[in-house]
């Protein structure tokens, strides 16, 4: 028999299929925005700045964390206060499923979109741009989840923080572009001037793309990376449970 | 047996007391309707007994167990439609029905419960593109799927057209005679005289009235209704004076004495003696409307 937790994640996903807007910019743009910039010859030269590296092999960590902070801070906060303000959470508050399994789900199915995506970066990164695996999959592997954790906790604390499904859009906007910032998106974190650079290593976008950038090159990642990353995720994700309400 | 017990209730909304305690006993079986003005505390009420408000102080029992703090065993026995609870706007009637009984043990056949409603057309159709009449019977579907010990059903009808509204009724008078208990939060007489067997008035927070839809009418203080049109043109004074009278009005030259049986004697003997004659003479009992407002008359509508 199906348990209520599986008929919700599977309704959601058919639901979260149904938006074509969210899928696009989650799962196709980021990979989009590698072959746009993939195209320019000089992106794919090697660089004596980026320490050997070319350009386009420093945006694969850059579009994965693009597809990571859509998903969490754009997309699902403003599915979540939508229920909220639609009084969905309410609804299932009545029956013997539980409202956490709702949200349970979301992060679930939006974890899911941005691991498909980021599969997809770096494998079009491989197979376009000749962008070499991680040469640490492991660590890359494990800076990613940290990562993407942040960013669901950071997209938790805007769902939380945020009234309606309005002010959760405008939140995530204002959110969305430090955060991208500190990604890398507009000049990699290597290519940032010395004290800037200091400052976006302990954001959670610049401990992200540093440490995954390491990972490709095959080292272990600096433990200051992965501790910024857990301390925003687990600093977030309980501020998220602290002020999250029902309706 | 009282199923449902509820004891000097209370909830205060910031400075606003919205219930000021309420005692009530739904006994089982039984479909107990809430009447009231808006505001009047009806829906707290049926949301503290649902579980999902915590009553600032008093108690609610239903089936033996505490609604806020046993959740688990509630929300297995009660299935409730709510005035302000929606669905995801994507999700069609046929996978909200689907994923509502994945959630009960034994759930009722959902196209039944559809067909039943009239919505079996719309079962491809997504929420959000639904009527608003449409919606409210989704809503009652899904309070109805798990096959609940009791129902909790707030403005069963709001925004019904009296077709779907007679199909609504029949499907609440089949889940009573199953044996499921039912409280029905309405605005409409019709709807309480036809399925309640008692009537709640709840009034500034306050049960003001309890007893059934017949014995409200005659708690009224004037139950009967006289109306005619008289063969020419009379003061109205006199009329007023007369026994157990509580109103008459002339409404287009058709007057209209609320009072008692008695007042319909004095008054068609004093039309006798003035040698006016009554056309058109109806006496009729008032209604559940007319007891309505004279029991609600003294506390005017919040809000």
């Amino acid at each position: 028999m199906a348990s209520p937790a599986r008929t919700i994640l599977r309704t959601e996903s058919k639901l979260f299929l149904r938006e074509p807007g969210g899928l696009f910019w989650v799962v196709v743009f980021p990979t989009l925005l590698l072959v746009i910039l993939g195209s320019i010859p000089s992106f794919r030269e090697h660089s004596k700045d980026l320490g050997g590296s070319r350009v386009v092999d420093l945006y694969v960590p850059i579009s994965i964390l693009l597809s990571t902070i859509m998903a969490s801070i754009q997309v699902m906060p403003g599915i979540l206060t939508t229920y909220r303000e639609q009084r969905v959470l309410r609804r299932i508050a009545t029956t013997p499923a539980r409202p956490s399994q709702l949200l349970f789900a979301q992060y679930v199915l939006h974890g899911a979109a941005v691991v498909a995506a980021s599969a997809l970066v770096v494998l079009v990164g491989r197979i376009a741009f000749d962008v070499k695996l991680p040469g640490s999959a492991v660590s890359y592997v494990l800076i990613f989840v940290l990562a993407l954790l942040a960013f669901l906790a950071i997209g938790g604390v805007i769902t939380s923080l945020s009234p309606t499904a309005k002010i959760s859009t405008t939140l995530g906007t204002i959110t969305f572009f430090p955060m991208m910032f500190t990604a890398g998106l507009w000049a990699p974190v290597q290519t940032m001037p010395h004290v800037l650079r200091t400052i976006v290593e302990l954001t959670p976008g610049g401990a992200a793309a540093r440490g995954m950038d390491q990972a490709a090159l095959g080292h272990w990642p600096s433990a200051h990376f992965l501790l910024v990353l857990v301390v925003w995720a687990v600093g977030m994700g309980a501020i998220a449970a602290r002020y999250f309400r029902w309706e | 047996m009282a199923i449902i017990q509820v004891r000097d209730l209370r909830k205060t909304y910031g400075t606003k007391v919205a219930v000021d305690g309420i005692d009530l006993d739904v006994e089982f079986g039984e479909i107990l309707g809430f009447l009231g003005p808006n505001g009047a505390g009806k829906t707290t009420t049926v949301e503290c007994i649902a579980g999902l408000r915590r009553p600032d102080s008093g108690t609610v029992e239903v089936a033996g167990h505490d609604p806020v703090a046993e959740r688990e065993v509630i929300t297995k026995l009660v299935g409730v439609q709510l005035q302000q609870a929606g669905l995801q706007a994507k999700l069609t009637v046929r996978e909200a029905l689907e994923l509502y009984a994945s959630f009960y043990d034994n759930p009722r056949d959902g196209l039944e419960l559809a067909d039943r409603l009239a919505i079996g057309e719309s079962l491809d159709v997504r929420y959000g593109k639904l009527s608003g009449g449409q919606q409210q019977r989704v809503a009652i579907a899904l309070a109805l799927i798990g096959r609940p010990r009791i129902a909790l059903l707030d403005e069963l009808s709001t925004g019904l057209d009296p077709r779907s509204r007679r199909d609504v009724w029949e499907l609440v008078e089949e889940a009573r005679n199953d044996g499921t208990t039912i409280i029905l939060v309405t605005h409409l007489m019709e709807e309480a005289q036809r399925l309640c067997d008692r009537l709640a008035l709840i009034n500034g927070g306050r049960v003001t009235a309890l007893d059934t839809p017949d014995g409200l009418v005659s708690r009224s203080a004037a139950p009967t209704v006289m109306a005619f049109s008289p063969s020419r043109s009379i003061d109205l004074g006199p009329l007023r004076t007369l026994p157990g009278v509580a109103d008459v009005s002339d409404r287009a030259g058709r007057v209209e004495v609320v009072g008692t049986d008695d007042s319909v004697t004095a008054a068609l003997s004093w039309l006798h003696a003035h040698d006016i004659t009554p056309t058109r003479l109806r006496v009729t009992e008032s209604t559940l409307d007319d007891a309505y407002l004279t029991l609600t008359a003294s506390a005017p509508e919040e809000n």
